[in-house]
């Protein structure tokens, strides 16, 4: 069930911010995500918020584009991309091989380590033959399903629509452990009252591989609107715009070296 | 110009996202396709079975209008019916987990810990209301003459139930059966919302590992319509057997015809 809902975000974000211009391009469809905090998540009315949310109406202003938000679940994020549905994505998503082999990527807008976090105090033997039988959950069509099946494809890997859910089960006690990138895992979970008496486990993950170098927009294959992204992520890092994004939500830079 | 570039996107797109489907991919993970169609499977035919039996004493007090009994199975059916399977498989699985008395109860460990379960008691408890209502329906519709034919035969009434009422009931109950097999069937898709590995799941595993729109999907499509197709089949060799008298009678032969010309 690929649950989708077009918002038009276009009234504050850009307009407010070039009230006089007039309207240059057409509009830019950016796809996003709405369970991923604080990159993203839904508000009570409806809205969509979070650094990703922030970050693409930045962009679209950047670029003088009226913004377009489409949330789309996370499995679905690249096939809705090449079906047209939106231009490109904005939803904390790796540049890794696998997915260059679909899409263009921007240069990085972020960069954070990946780690796995269990129940505080659990200790796993993180080999192929220690994590055999135990049940790891995540999100489907992550960098993360990567990891885990290349490393551990004897465990019980748990695939889920939406990271709440896995959040859920590992509250719930039906997962060992769960493995996610560490902010959205610090400001989504650790630090909330969900995630008292769970903690990291292990180091970070290394596998450039599987887990990519970075977080980059999504667009179609040959699409000129990569190269401009690229321009608009090192705009709004110089002329400040990022760094105001980055402190509502972190108190680190997240964009990494 | 603007209209250029958006011209030729759209050509690219169109070219780049109809390219044919990956079909060394699907063939390499058919194993898994066919592990998911048993998953499916036993979760349809558990539920249809388990469910099946509930529903015959149900829609007795229900067709007999049992006291008491026939108002609370009334409220368990509307209920059941009236809200989406995909939220009384969450309520199962997420909701009963959200409370710690349920977390440290017997159930826990070797079943509501279990998505297995969770979705096969839903699934169960849903197919079970549906059957309830139509067969309700269709005991309630035993033509009086049945009955009264029975009773002037000597039958007692668990006899009438049994080789009367009963069999005659499922008898008429037979074509709306089918749709229900095969609207679990469907149904058993929600299943991989919550971390099985169904046909559905392990299609949307394919389509989330390899980045793919289309392949898991179609394959999993094909799956699902090979099974509808001999439940069809099955169904309709049922209905030739137990339904057979309800066919219109040849009242002539045209070979018969051509000889009394």
């Amino acid at each position: 069930m690929t649950f989708k809902k077009t918002i038009l975000a276009s009234v504050v974000g850009a307009m407010t911010l070039f009230a006089g211009q007039s309207l240059v391009a057409d509009t830019l469809r950016i796809g996003v995500e709405g369970a991923y905090p604080p990159f993203s998540r839904k508000e009570a009315d409806g809205s969509l918020s979070g650094f990703d949310i922030d970050m693409a109406l930045a962009l679209c202003a950047q670029l003088k584009r009226e913004c377009e938000l489409v949330e789309q679940e996370w499995d679905g994020m690249i096939p809705a991309l090449m079906a047209n549905k939106y231009d490109a994505i904005v939803a904390s998503m790796s540049i890794t091989e696998d997915r260059r082999r679909k899409v263009d990527f921007s240069e990085k807008y972020y960069f954070t380590p990946t780690r796995f976090i269990a129940k505080e105090g659990a200790s796993f033997e993180m080999t192929r033959e220690g994590t055999a039988g135990l049940k790891i959950g995540l999100l489907r069509g992550t960098t993360m399903q990567c990891y885990v099946e290349k490393h551990f494809p004897d465990a019980d890997i748990k695939l889920y629509n939406t990271q709440e859910d896995v959040y859920a089960d590992l509250v719930a006690g039906r997962l060992d452990m769960q493995v996610n990138n560490t902010l959205q895992a610090i400001d989504g979970f650790l630090n909330t009252d969900q995630g008292q008496g769970f903690a990291f486990l292990g180091e970070d993950l290394d596998d450039v591989a599987c887990l990519g170098e970075g977080t980059g927009i999504a667009v179609r294959k040959g699409d000129p609107l990569a190269d401009e992204l690229t321009a608009a992520i090192a705009a709004i890092r110089t002329d400040g715009t990022y760094m105001t994004i980055n402190d509502k939500y972190f108190s680190i830079d997240i964009y990494g070296n | 110009m603007e209209n250029e570039r958006t011209f030729f996107q759209y050509l690219r797109d169109f070219s780049e996202t109809s390219s044919p489907l990956d079909f060394v991919l699907i063939y390499d993970n058919l194993g898994r396709f066919f592990e998911g169609a048993l998953v499916t499977l036993q979760l349809t035919v558990l539920a249809l079975f388990v469910g099946g039996l509930i529903a015959i004493p149900l829609a007795l007090a229900r067709a007999y209008k049992a006291p008491v009994w026939n108002q609370i199975i009334w409220v368990y059916t509307y209920a059941f019916r009236g809200t989406p399977l995909l939220v009384q498989v969450y309520l199962f699985y997420f909701g009963l987990g959200q409370f710690e008395t349920v977390r440290s109860s017997f159930l826990w460990g070797p079943i509501l810990s279990d998505p297995w379960w969770c979705v096969l008691i839903a699934f169960t408890l849903n197919t079970a209301a549906y059957t309830t209502e139509f067969l309700r329906g269709s005991i309630e519709a035993t033509p009086l003459g049945e009955i009264e034919a029975s009773k002037a035969c000597g039958m007692s009434p668990w006899i009438r139930m049994r080789l009367v009422v009963l069999p005659n009931a499922f008898r008429r109950a037979l074509p709306a059966y089918s749709n229900e097999v095969i609207f679990t069937l469907h149904g058993s898709v929600i299943a991989s919302t919550v971390t099985l590995q169904d046909l559905l799941g392990v299609g949307r595993w394919l389509n989330g590992r390899y980045y793919l729109a289309y392949e898991g999907f179609i394959t999993a499509m094909v799956f699902y319509m090979a099974i509808v197709f001999l439940i069809s089949a099955a169904f309709k060799m049922a209905e030739g057997r137990y339904l057979g008298h309800l066919r219109p009678r040849e009242t002539s032969k045209p070979e018969a015809k051509a000889a009394a010309a």
